[in-house]
């Protein structure tokens, strides 16, 4: 286990070995990530990155804010997968109150969910991509995520920071026509994935830059928490959606790919193989969509429809309760974990019984996944470091938070 | 759906195996229980936590050998203040668990799981910056979040949400 745990400090003028400064404003970093790496030619010797530049404090936010007004707050977090985000949280104090959701709030969850996690990949998928150097799919990728973004646009209203799941289910019945485009979207898909495929898998010059590179053994993943695809392409069987089901995830039908090798092309597999699996959820939500309300019945907490505020004196009165002083959640606490695009994204939510959360702690799957750099990257050259950053998908306003 | 009440009592926890392994090891480990929501939580005497979250990792019959997370709760002004907080998971068996310690407001410490599970070294670097909690044994003690020269630990309950002015 000595060998995980990464060497202190980097002390300049060693013996042959010069101290590099990468970031916090190289393109490659995805975002602003700082890499202090000590160099021997260019061999990494030893490796240390550096992150705090994006803390914003949102989890001391979040504790003066009544428990609706922190959904917002949380697709601040992660930028590329708002919704993920926004479930773990509603899930948590969903829990903590013991609140029943309609089935189909949970499925349209599920089927934005999933959705968010194509978002998400692509991202990764495209910048990955152009850090080893290929452009074209860096484009054709944000081709397709502006598609997901206009669907997100129609729904919620954003094309960024959704904020569409809400404590007690989901904020609006989405508009009419918009499970149209989506199985539009989610027929064409596919033969996009095969596009990116063609460009990329067979590819020499990527299965040069990316098979062997950046290796870590499941042991050395599990140890270093590491998770999601970043544990799956080291070949450890885990998803929690399948594991520890959550929001109806029970009910649909996908597999977990893994990778054999653990680097940076297994990672790359895994991710494109998920997809696959994301899109076919998508459309197991479309045909198996139940029919009935939205929103929990549960009127002390979840805001009253607009027309039964406009007509309804006691709508009214829950509508100004709800928005002035908040509700009240018993106390407790929760830890809920669900599956993020880049792994175990959990929240951990405790009550004192008052309208605002006592604590809510954020779980990050990057933190504990940028962990295993240092051990992916020593021994390496500085290029493979450009591909380890790319492989775990980071996401520095997860991480600092 | 209506809660169930909380289960504090270690008679009928005894069969959790997580709560089972530690009693078996040393009873005084073992502070109290909680079973709410269908979340176990363990409260593990201070010096026991590292040898504690050995043996769970360990354990051949529901080994927790994944560390999901590590992080605190202050309780201002209420003593002990500090609740740390350890989420376990075990990845063949999809089981959870939750350790507690808890520590005094005047130089809150304990030891360093980081010999444990190398990934503690950045979540305990994290409470350490912003609770200000000591993990003895930890390689590389230095603030992770918020710069070097910071005054005060920020999520702390009596430091003001819009910081010192």
């Amino acid at each position: 286990m000595a060998h995980l745990t990464p060497t202190p400090v980097l002390e300049p003028g060693q013996d042959k070995t010069m101290i590099l400064n990468m970031g916090p404003q190289h393109p490659s970093t995805h975002g602003v990530l700082r890499v202090l790496l000590e160099i021997d030619g260019e061999t990494v010797v030893r490796m240390m990155p550096d992150i705090g530049f994006l803390h914003t404090g949102i989890e001391k936010t979040c504790e003066a804010k009544f428990y609706q007004q922190v959904v917002p707050l949380t697709d601040r977090i992660d930028y590329l997968c708002p919704m993920t985000n926004n479930l773990c949280y509603v899930l948590a104090v969903e829990k903590l109150l013991g609140l029943e959701i309609p089935p189909r709030a949970q499925w349209i969850r599920v089927m934005m969910n999933e959705l968010t996690r194509i978002n998400s990949h692509l991202v990764w998928l495209g910048t990955h991509a152009m850090d080893i150097g290929a452009m074209t799919v860096f484009l054709y990728c944000f081709r397709e995520r502006e598609d997901i973004l206009r669907l997100f646009e129609a729904i919620s209203g954003q094309r960024m920071m959704t904020s569409y799941f809400r404590i007690g289910g989901i904020a609006l019945e989405p508009p009419l026509g918009f499970f149209d485009r989506l199985r539009k979207f989610a027929d064409k898909f596919p033969s996009r994935v095969d596009e990116y495929e063609g460009l990329l898998t067979g590819n020499p010059i990527w299965k040069m830059r990316t098979q062997g590179v950046a290796k870590i053994s499941a042991e050395d993943a599990i140890a270093l928490g590491a998770s999601g695809p970043t544990l799956r392409g080291s070949g450890v069987d885990i998803d929690l959606r399948r594991d520890a089901p959550y929001t109806g995830y029970e009910n649909f039908k996908f597999k977990v790919p893994l990778g054999k090798n653990g680097d940076v092309f297994d990672r790359y597999m895994c991710r494109v193989a998920e997809l696959r699996e994301s899109i076919g959820m998508v459309k197991q939500a479309l045909d198996g969509l139940p029919s009935g309300p939205v929103k929990a019945n549960a009127p002390k907490v979840v805001l009253p429809d607009r027309e039964k505020m406009k007509t309804e004196m006691e709508s009214l009165i829950y509508h100004f309760k709800i928005i002035t002083e908040g509700f009240q959640v018993p106390e407790g606490e929760v830890y809920q974990a669900i599956e993020s695009p880049r792994g175990e994204m959990g929240y951990y939510v405790v009550s004192d019984g008052s309208s605002k959360p006592y604590r809510v702690h954020m779980r990050s799957a990057c933190l504990a996944n940028m962990q295993t750099l240092p051990t992916m990257c020593e021994g390496r050259l500085i290029a493979d470091v450009v591909a380890a950053i790319g492989s775990i998908d980071i996401v520095l306003g997860e991480i600092d938070r | 759906m209506a809660l169930a009440p909380a289960v504090t009592d270690l008679e009928q926890l005894k069969g959790h195996p997580a709560v089972a392994r530690l009693l078996a090891w040393n009873p005084k480990a073992v502070e109290g229980v909680n079973f709410d929501r269908d979340e176990m939580t363990i409260y593990v005497e201070r010096s026991a936590i590292r040898e504690a979250c050995a043996l769970l990792r360990d354990d051949s019959n529901c080994p927790f050998n994944y560390l999901s997370d590590v992080t605190c709760v202050d309780w201002y002004p209420s003593e002990p203040r500090f609740h740390v907080v350890y989420h376990l998971f075990s990845i063949p068996k999809k089981e959870r668990v939750r350790l507690k310690v808890k520590l005094n407001g005047d130089a809150p410490a304990l030891e360093s799981v980081t010999s444990v599970w190398p990934g503690a070294n950045y979540f305990e670097r994290e409470v350490f910056d912003l609770f200000g909690i000591r993990f003895n044994g930890h390689p590389y003690l230095r603030r992770l979040l918020m710069p070097e020269n910071w005054e005060g630990h920020p999520l702390r309950k009596d430091y003001p949400v819009e910081g010192y002015r």
